[in-house]
């Protein structure tokens, strides 16, 4: 051994060249950013229904498109964090629907302020995340599993509670109730700005990514989620948390659930208990499509709201083209494995130019 | 979460980048001598299920000292560390640091008592990058409440001097560690354990996937680290590599205790002979010069 402790790898570049590792760094990372693919993807979506449909380019047009893309993206982002910790969570559409149940139903049931009915519906969504969060960090089976089971369970109870309590498979209007009209506001209000029809959910699809791309990046919390997901055992050695990280990563996509739900409640007064069902491969599919790894360990809520995007953009302009709309499965699937193609594509190239 | 306050105990003389033969003057290892031992285990014993891991096996490691483990696969070793590093509880015998009886419940309780492990394995997350590899599990933050944030310009920089300070010039440290050679993630987890104030270094096997030169610049990290005042245990097939940098040495077969050696009282001829079985090895050459001619294995019908 003599005494030369340069790098193994050959260096190629004397130390002076320093400008210019930095700006290969600098592309390296851009190319490096999990959401690249999806940007990408949503780019030629975008462009491709421009040409075909007339009025796509519309403003009203563009806002249909993004309400379209916020109840896709405000469960897609808490998704998206799951998957990158390393976890799948097939309940989340059903999850949807129970939420909205519980606090029509309890607030009809209880006859107090929906309020009530809202603050109760948070506390079952949250505890549903905890549940599976717990069974799977205790009982060490795959989440497919138990989130399956989640998802058959919520489904069940979903129709046989609402048909046990109101006889029928949709709940009682609670349009009358008190609160009702706040809450309106709060979950499915909408503001005209200019011309356009801004729903109050994309706002809180844009707060969500903000929020989640915070903790992501910036957050001690954030680090766990990659480190969960990334290299469980590792993460768990070097002394962060994995459990509870986990249980937390579930209760955020309660709270997404949540938030939908209770959406689509005081959006159309009554919830039809079937709903829900199929829904969640949409959400993991737009955090697949925005870069996510199925494995873990890798991605962002940026992406899985471009993935979103993508999803409006498409179901949309299916319409706007005039289309069969039985073309959207068609064209969803196609975004997915072309998506999916291209980010393992990127990510090889990113490791691969050390 | 215990917030560690984030209270950097880097080498005080900086690690030398080219670290040679120990200077006997670096105050902790030259007096240790008599000073008690940071890690104790004594009689030691691990069983899983029924399954004898561990009989009998005591180990002391000292600031500025390397102990090393040999033996075979399945010998024990792993199991051993992992007392050491809170992942297993021992069932019989006393695991002692600095002097006190212990019992980790938790890899946690092993670096809040200043152990820190670098598994063969397990390191690392591949697809983070450098910087927050190097600080995961203990991350420095900025600010309070809500805007409690990573101090993502410190943990940059400080990976950088640090790993320089080792002789590591990565280019970026924002690369994934997946894809910095095996020799510099091993010493990126040795100058992880070393920043953040470690008295006990835990090493299983750092240099097992590594080529000859590779190893070289990992065993000098070690030395470093030693030299630094650490008491570092070191797990290894390797007699020779052992024998470069140990201090004593600690022969494991089938769980038991088979010898414990300064290195004063044993040439490194010896300690490979007794790793590799004594006079097991002269009757497997003996086989071995018979055995030059195949003779099919029973059984089985040959080819042809
Ligand atoms: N979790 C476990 N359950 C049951 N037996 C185990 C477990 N872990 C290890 N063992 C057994 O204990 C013995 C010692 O294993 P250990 O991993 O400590 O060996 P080692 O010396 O590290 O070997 P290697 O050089 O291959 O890493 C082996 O016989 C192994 O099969
Ligand atoms: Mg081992």
């Amino acid at each position: 051994m003599s005494g030369s402790l340069a790098r193994p790898t050959t260096p190629a570049d004397p130390p002076e060249q320093d400008e210019r590792l930095l700006h290969r760094s600098t592309l390296r990372r851009l190319l490096g950013r999990p959401e690249l693919g999806a940007v990408v993807g949503a780019v030629a979506v975008f462009v491709f229904f421009s040409v075909v449909a007339d009025s796509f380019l519309q403003l009203s047009s563009l806002s249909t498109v993004l309400y379209a893309s916020s109840t896709i993206g405000i469960m897609a982002v808490p998704v998206a964090l799951l998957m990158i910790g390393g976890e799948f969570d097939l309940s989340t559409g059903v999850a949807v629907t129970t939420s909205a149940l519980v606090s029509s139903m309890f607030s009809y049931q209880m006859t107090a302020n929906v309020w009530v009915g809202v603050g109760v519906s948070l506390l079952t969504s949250l505890a549903i995340g905890f549940f599976n969060g717990v069974v799977l960090v205790r009982m060490g089976l795959p989440s497919f599993i138990i989130t399956l089971a989640t998802f058959l369970m919520l489904t069940g109870m979903n129709l046989g509670f609402t048909k046990l309590i109101s006889g029928k498979v949709s709940t009682k209007t609670i349009g009358d109730m008190e609160g009702f009209e706040s809450a309106r506001k709060v979950f499915a209000s909408q503001h005209t700005i200019g011309d356009v029809n801004i729903k109050v959910t994309i706002v809180w699809w844009l707060a969500l990514v903000a929020l989640a791309t915070w903790i992501l990046l910036r957050t001690r919390a954030g680090n766990w989620v990659f480190a969960a997901g990334g290299n469980a055992h590792a993460a768990r050695a070097v002394g962060v948390p994995v459990a509870r990280t986990k249980i937390a990563l579930y209760m955020g996509t309660g709270f997404g659930a949540w938030m939908l739900g209770q959406h689509l409640l005081f959006s159309f007064d009554t919830v039809q208990s079937g709903e829900g069902v199929g829904n969640e491969l949409l959400y993991i599919i737009a955090a697949v499509i925005g870069g996510c790894l199925m494995t873990g360990g890798y991605g962002s809520a940026i992406g899985a709201a471009v993935g979103a995007l993508i999803f409006g953009m498409t179901n949309k302009g299916i319409v706007y083209a005039q289309w069969d709309a039985d073309w959207f499965k068609y064209f969803l699937g196609a975004m997915l494995l072309l998506a999916t193609l291209l980010n393992a594509w990127v990510r090889k190239r990113a490791e691969a130019s050390k | 979460m215990s917030e560690r306050e984030q209270q950097p105990q880097g080498p005080d003389e900086g690690a030398p980048a080219n670290p040679a033969p120990r200077p006997a003057s670096t105050g902790a290892s030259a007096a240790t001598g008599a000073e008690a031992p940071l890690v104790e285990l004594s009689d030691v014993s691990k069983y899983y299920g029924n399954v004898k891991a561990l009989e009998g096996v005591s180990l002391e490691v000292r600031a500025g000292e390397i102990s090393c483990v040999l033996g075979d696969n399945g010998a024990g070793k792993s199991t051993l560390i992992k007392i050491i590093s809170g992942l297993h509880q021992h069932d019989a015998g006393t695991f002692r640091i600095d002097v006190q009886t212990a019992r980790l419940g938790s890899p946690r309780e092993a670096l809040d008592r200043g152990i820190a492990t670098v598994y063969q394995d397990l390191a690392v997350v591949p697809l983070m990058p450098v910087w927050r590899n190097f600080f995961l599990g203990s991350e420095p933050t900025k600010g309070r409440g809500p805007l409690r944030r990573l101090d993502t310009a410190t943990m940059r920089e400080t990976t950088r001097t640090e790993l320089r300070r080792m002789g590591i010039d990565l280019r970026d440290v924002d690369q994934p560690i997946g894809t910095i050679s095996g020799g510099e993630r091993q010493c990126v987890a040795i100058a992880r354990a070393v920043y953040f104030g470690a008295k006990v270094l835990v090493l299983d096997e750092p240099t097992a996937a590594l080529g000859v030169k590779q190893s070289g610049v990992v065993l000098k990290y070690v030395a470093a680290a030693r030299d630094a005042g650490l008491g570092v245990v070191l797990i290894t097939h390797n007699p020779h590599h052992a024998y470069l940098v140990g201090d004593r040495f600690v022969l494991l077969k089938r769980g038991a205790m088979a010898g414990s050696h300064a290195k004063a009282e044993i040439t490194l001829d010896e300690l490979t002979r007794q790793m590799a079985g004594g006079s097991e090895l002269e009757e497997l050459s003996h086989e071995l010069a018979r055995a030059s001619t195949p003779t099919p294995r029973p059984g089985r019908p040959t080819a042809e």
